[in-house]
């Protein structure tokens, strides 16, 4: 018999890793919607084109559906869901690699806001803007923070009846496009329109098409307090938290895409007078991507329900879940371009988009062996004394 | 009858079945058997005969016909109680793989005759199905059952065969006629190992120890009326068992263990406890283990929680991949980290252990067993295949041995 070599924590209830029938309803819905209007071609032809989001489509995910206030209570605004609707959300657009800011806006930049004091107007209102989808907004971090990670203070905000911030801030994802920037300080987190005088954004030519980077600067640009020090840092904080728990369920998307995408196209190609899906050498790497994608899964799942609840157990499963499902998403669509082949390789095949959205994000809120590292202080696994 | 289909003589009784019938009659149990006082086996037939050993069997075989869940009832109140159990562990492959198949395939009298004393642990139970020339091929055994008057005759050799040293039956697969297809010729028998046609040798493993044995079968006489299934469905009752022995080496494991459970918590309690044995290296692969550990743990949480909803997902054939792999290579990482201590072993004395006790010997033991991990029950590469071709749909490897009879297949 082969003993469990099992992990679990705490001796608290067991999350709920299944879907809710709601859940599946609103996947059905935005999967409907993806069908229709996010055909690979068009996230192709839109990333050429130079835009940095599908409005359209961002529209009728945000209004239409309600995606973007999925994690705003109703009655600041939202629609009163939880992380793990976000999440059935954010596994649908990973598998269509669809160009909208739902994790940048409705989870990075909204999580943001619910840390501030959301009775105070200066709140409030942008917070009910991102949550209609009337604004997009953006928090003006480098993609690459994890959480808990300090930014190094290079935005100071000079004191006056109108703030006025001055500094750079390099690879945000979800600048360009944006309405509203969320900007961490020396003195705390501000408020800032694109819109206004001294903001500069500036596109990054960027490895992932479907979330290109840009580089915010801001010179003398006026913006409004939301937080002050301590708790700009734990709202920040909790959005990062947020965004990396929820990009795991992004990830498991762009996963089972790629796995899906491979196991069907090698069932159908020919080689030496038969499918090379039949070929072991091939059905192994595909079961054992399948057995990796299940676990994903699981994982992700964990990490939604934990954000969902405040579960104790949060910093452990988001951790977790980044270390693990950010390798998964890479994995599987390096194994998606090997085992198309030759047409893996080609910009008319959609499997690059996957890939460089997949390598991207596995960068992006923490790379893995960040998490581990995180992890071995949150499960006391030190390292060697020296 | 599936072993959740209360049938037609439970139904009658059903408002006896739920949560609060089943505490009645486990507390009518213990006042009409004293578990202080009443001997062991006589009060696990007692608890048999109550409905109460397994409440998802059948009534009038230790069952009640209630859902399986509802046997954590009467086990709390029976431990609450102080009765003594069955010991499964000693028991396992009776209790997860003959019970399921007598049950589903077998006649009226032969459940009656033997899931008793099976589930009392009276009668142990083995497995007669690999053969020296049958693993992974299980349906290529050549293993011949004759007719012979009334009964069958049977000879050729077994081999991984856990407990048949102590087993006083056996599930038997063997062929029947050699004239069709290799899975068209089997028929699935019980076998009395007290025959004396039955000679049990133990099989000595890389740990030094000898958990198996090779059974050798000369002139083994069956009556027919120990044939399971009709003649030459042998690989279709077959199938019911493995499907059980692969989730019973897979799949579920303790609900409830809390904590880091198994060999990463004897891994992660070394690491703890002895801080100069750690390196860099050593520490990069033990979280990533500690994280491939927590996603499998919780794989198989989600795979729970499905069949608690009754909506089995494909899950559970993957699972054991991922445990075997984790065994190995937690097993393999506290060998490293024990340093000098890693490299003394325990005890290479040959000794026949009745269990596999993972967390009770040293590290070079669960490095080695652990290698077995891979191979029991299916090995990792044809699980791999079940996946590719069961769950993903992949098509199959062209075969030549499917259609052929089996004595003109090479060997």
């Amino acid at each position: 018999m082969t003993p469990q070599p099992s992990a679990a924590l705490s001796a608290t209830a067991p999350p709920d890793l299944l879907y809710s029938e709601a859940e599946e309803d609103l996947r059905t819905a935005v999967r409907s919607l993806l069908t229709h209007r996010g055909a690979p071609t068009t996230v192709l032809a839109g990333a050429e084109s130079g835009r940095p989001y599908d409005a359209e489509l961002w529209r009728s995910l945000a209004a239409g559906i309600g995606t973007a206030g999925l994690l705003v209570p109703d009655k600041l605004g939202g629609q009163g869901a939880t992380a793990r609707e976000t999440a059935v959300v954010l596994e649908e657009l990973g598998r269509a690699v669809a160009p909208v800011p739902q994790l940048t806006s409705a989870v990075l930049a909204v999580t943001a806001l619910l840390g501030c004091d959301t009775g105070d107007a200066e709140v409030a209102a942008p917070l009910a803007a991102l949550a209609e989808g009337r604004r997009v907004g953006a928090l003006a971090v480098p993609l690459t923070t994890p959480p808990g990670g300090r930014p190094a203070a290079t935005v100071r905000a000079a004191a006056g009846r109108r703030p006025l911030l001055s500094g750079e801030i390099t690879a945000v994802a979800g600048a360009a496009g944006a309405d509203l920037l969320l900007v961490p300080a020396d003195t705390g987190l501000y408020a800032v329109d694109t819109g206004a005088e001294g903001v500069r954004i500036t596109p990054v030519t960027s490895l992932d098409l479907t979330r290109p980077l840009a580089r915010v600067t801001l010179a003398e640009a006026p913006g409004s307090l939301l937080a002050g020090p301590g708790r700009a840092r734990d709202a920040v904080d909790a959005a990062l938290l947020t965004g990396a728990g929820l990009l795991a369920s992004e990830q498991l998307g762009v996963a089972e895409w790629c796995l899906e995408e491979t196991v069907r196209y090698t069932g159908e190609r020919r080689q030496f007078g038969r499918p090379v899906g039949s070929f072991q050498a091939l059905k192994h790497r595909l079961a054992a991507l399948w057995l990796e994608v299940a676990s994903a899964r699981a994982v992700a799942r964990n990490a939604a329900d934990a954000l969902a609840t405040g579960s104790p157990d949060t910093a452990v499963a988001v951790a977790v879940a980044q270390s693990y499902c950010g390798e998964v998403a890479v994995r599987a669509a390096q194994e998606c371009v090997q085992l198309h082949g030759g047409i893996g390789m080609t910009w008319e095949h959609p499997a690059h988009l996957y890939l460089k959205r997949a390598k991207s994000a596995e960068l992006a809120l923490g790379t893995p062996g960040r998490h581990r590292a995180a992890l071995a202080r949150l499960v006391d696994l030190p390292g060697p004394p020296d | 009858m599936s072993p959740t289909d209360p049938g037609p003589a439970a139904s009658a009784d059903r408002e006896a079945v739920d949560a609060a019938g089943l505490r009645a009659r486990t507390a009518a149990l213990l006042a009409a058997h004293d578990p202080a006082t009443t001997p062991r086996p006589d009060f696990l037939r007692a608890r048999f005969d109550a409905g109460l050993a397994w409440v998802h069997f059948p009534e009038g075989l230790g069952g009640l016909g209630a859902p399986r869940a509802l046997q954590a009832v009467v086990d709390a109140g029976l431990a609450a109680a102080g009765a003594p159990g069955n010991d499964p562990r000693r028991i396992g492959i009776g209790l997860g793989m003959a019970a399921p198949t007598l049950l589903q395939y077998g006649t009226e009298e032969q459940k009656r005759r033997f899931l008793r004393p099976l589930w009392t642990g009276e009668e142990v139970w083995c497995q007669l199905f690999s053969e020296p020339g049958a693993g992974s091929d299980l349906a290529a055994l050549a293993t011949r059952a004759v007719r012979d008057g009334d009964g069958w005759r049977v000879d050729g050799q077994k081999v991984w065969t856990s407990g048949a040293h102590l087993a006083r039956w056996a599930i038997l697969l063997a062929r029947t006629d050699p004239t069709v297809p290799k899975h068209a010729g089997l028929t699935y028998f019980v076998c009395d190992m007290t025959d004396p046609g039955v000679e049990v040798r133990p099989l000595r493993q890389i740990t030094g120890e000898a958990e198996f044995n090779e059974v050798f079968l000369t002139g083994v006489r069956i009556p027919d009326a120990h044939r399971l299934g009709a003649v030459g469905e042998g690989w279709k009752v077959a199938r019911t068992t493995l499907m059980n022995e692969r989730v019973a080496i897979g799949g579920s494991g303790a609900p409830g263990e809390a904590g880091e459970g198994g060999m990463l918590g004897l891994v992660t309690g070394t690491w703890r406890g002895r801080p100069e044995l750690r390196t860099h290296d050593l520490h990069q692969r033990l979280l990533r283990l500690w994280v491939e550990a927590e996603a499998a743990r919780l794989t198989g949480e989600r795979l729970r929680q499905q069949l608690r909803r009754g909506r089995p997902g494909p899950e559970g054939s993957g699972l054991k991949l991922s445990f075997a792999r984790l065994n190995q290579e937690l097993s393999g990482l506290e060998v490293e980290l024990l340093a000098e201590d890693g490299l003394a072993y325990g005890d290479w004395t040959m000794t026949r252990p009745e269990v596999v006790d993972f967390t009770g010997r040293d590290a070079g033991y669960r490095y080695l067993r652990a290698k077995g991990n891979s191979i029991e029950g299916g090995t990792s590469e044809v699980l791999l295949n079940i996946v590719a071709e069961r769950v993903l749909g992949l098509p199959p490897e062209p075969r030549t041995d499917k259609d052929l009879p089996w004595k003109d297949l090479p060997r």
